[in-house]
């Protein structure tokens, strides 16, 4: 093992897949739209019904595509800002290629119907295990990593990757404690509202520390890197980070409304939820802001227009979530579409958009080339995205607030105005729209699969030089202009 | 000890933690540290070292 290098083969790996996942999880997605649209898609097949895929669509654009990003940027960047080789030699690729058999096995039992039937957490007891183990390899070799640093600091994005590392291992241990009862069966430890109150502990710091403190990492690191200035403030980037943790635990309850939970256990959720908007918009402050002085290169430069609207869409989705936690409104939005509208202005807006605006960056320079083949076809997968964000997340809160309100009317002399199956019928013209949306995402993460294909043909697997020269607080070499 | 007393202690230390982080966070004397810090992804030469880079512009 070469030490004198960082290890840019894992992070290429994960890097690849991420694209390759991203595809096959957003495809799938796709069908169960067309299903929702016109149910006699599943053709009478077990394993392609709605109940099979769903979980399918979601395990798969969750912990595959964005996992395989996660691992992708939190590698290169903790190397990086770390000046020290990834820790613990072949560890790294282990979780690749433990990572990539546990994405394999989910694609394989899940569609068979093997479910634990906990949202997110579906996988059966012998994955659970299997996703313990890689997950604990991946603290070791991210902490190692930290623990041989070369620099004085640990710079903020490694703060976030590492909470969300450290979080994430807590949530799936807890939330899988179960007993087998055969080879892919099993029961939850927890029963009741106990196993409720558990499992959206568990579902709302999956959103949490997997789809945000991570991604808030990525964001610490390649937004800086793409604008070429450092984040607009340090310190309130320190805030962000202790105000997110303090917060995020406790706001799960919002997901229980009206149930069987406890009355002030809600209560509490929602108003952990609201205090949530403040960190949440410091650090999408924080993030738009380091692009202070320098707006212009938001008009030519296609990479730094993902970073920058999926920090527009993480403001948009942390007003939402807050005001959807508001009993009074989940009381209209609960169950309806425009839960799923919200979702995927977080997932796809916020989420899909700064991995894929990260990789743009990250992916010719892993293949030794200064940008990636074909800058206009950044341009043309930011405009697609995009349309396809804003007619998915539009047509999803105009169908939940329609759904919510024909459920909730009542006639005078008290009964339902509306059967179930008009709401259903009234929501069609919506479900085709939202169709129309997730086409355009999943075509533009194509164009993404050709750019990255010619990007890696025209250049060369490279490896980078660890820099010699480390002073105590950073590193003496003057900052390069490109 | 009753049990409630124990939880609003953690929960007023945390608030005492948090406002504790504020004020370090905010104090001036952090200032150079936190330059230092935040240059560290930039301080770096960053592109493919070991290809020749192209300039398209």
């Amino acid at each position: 093992m070469n030490d004198t290098q960082y290890n840019y083969k894992v992070v290429r790996q994960f890097a690849v897949m991420t694209v390759i996942w991203g595809i096959v999880g957003m495809l799938v997605g796709v069908i169960i739209a067309a299903q929702l649209a016109w149910p006699a898609l599943n053709f009478d097949i077990p394993f392609l019904t709605y109940g099979r895929l769903r979980p399918l669509h979601t395990n798969a654009v969750i912990f595959a595509f964005g996992g395989s990003a996660l691992f992708a940027t939190s590698y290169y960047a903790v190397q990086r800002t770390c000046h020290t080789r990834l820790f613990g030699g072949p560890l790294a690729a282990f979780t690749f290629w433990g990572w990539q058999l546990i994405i394999v096995l989910a694609a394989v039992t899940l569609p068979l119907g093997f479910t634990t039937g906990k949202e997110y957490a579906e996988l059966e007891w012998p994955i659970d295990i299997l996703i313990a183990v890689v997950w604990v390899s991946y603290a070791i070799v991210f902490f190692g990593t930290l623990a041989t640093r070369k620099v004085k600091h640990i710079y903020v994005a490694n703060w976030f990757f590492g909470a969300f590392i450290l979080t994430v291992a807590l949530l799936h241990i807890v939330n899988s404690i179960e007993s087998p009862a055969g080879f892919l069966k099993s029961y939850s430890a927890y029963a009741g509202v106990q196993d409720a109150m558990v499992q959206w502990w568990y579902g709302h710091n999956a959103v949490g520390f997997f789809l945000t403190a991570g991604f808030l990492g990525m964001m610490y690191y390649f937004v800086p890197k793409q604008a070429g200035r450092p984040v607009y403030s340090y310190r309130l980037s320190i805030v962000h980070f202790w105000a997110l943790i303090f917060t995020y635990m406790w706001a799960g309850p919002h997901h229980l409304h009206y149930t069987a939970l406890p009355d002030w256990a809600q209560s509490l959720g929602m108003v952990f939820s609201l205090i949530l908007l403040a960190p949440s918009w410091g650090g999408m402050i924080n993030g738009i802001m380091t692009l202070s002085g320098a707006w212009h290169k938001l008009r030519t430069d296609p990479i730094l227009k993902f970073l920058i609207v999926s920090l527009s869409f993480y403001g948009m989705s942390t007003f939402e979530g807050p005001m959807m936690s508001i009993k009074t409104v989940n009381a209209l939005s609960h169950y309806t579409d425009w839960t799923v509208g919200h979702v995927h202005s977080g997932a796809l807006g916020w989420v899909a958009m700064i991995s894929v605006g990260s990789l743009y960056y990250l992916i010719p320079r892993l293949f030794g080339r200064s940008e990636m083949y074909s800058v206009k076809a950044i341009t043309l997968h930011f405009w697609t995205t995009t349309i396809g964000i804003v007619l998915y997340i539009a047509s999803m809160w105009i169908a939940g607030v329609m759904q919510g309100l024909m459920w909730r009317a009542v006639n005078d002399d008290g009964t339902l105005t509306y059967t179930f199956v008009e709401s259903v019928k009234a929501t069609y013209p919506y479900y085709v729209i939202r169709l129309t949306g997730g086409v355009l995402v999943l075509s533009g993460m194509f164009v993404m699969l050709w750019n990255v294909v010619k990007t890696i043909g025209a250049g060369k697997a490279v490896e980078a030089t660890i820099p010699a020269v480390s002073a105590g607080s950073g590193f003496d070499a003057p900052a390069h202009a490109h | 000890m009753d049990i409630n007393t124990i939880r609003t202690s953690i929960t007023v230390l945390a608030m005492i933690a948090f406002l504790g982080i504020v004020a370090w966070a905010w104090s001036s004397g952090r200032r150079a540290d936190f330059d230092a810090a935040s240059r560290l992804p930039l301080d770096e030469d960053d592109p493919s070292h070991d290809a020749p880079r192209e300039n398209k512009q």
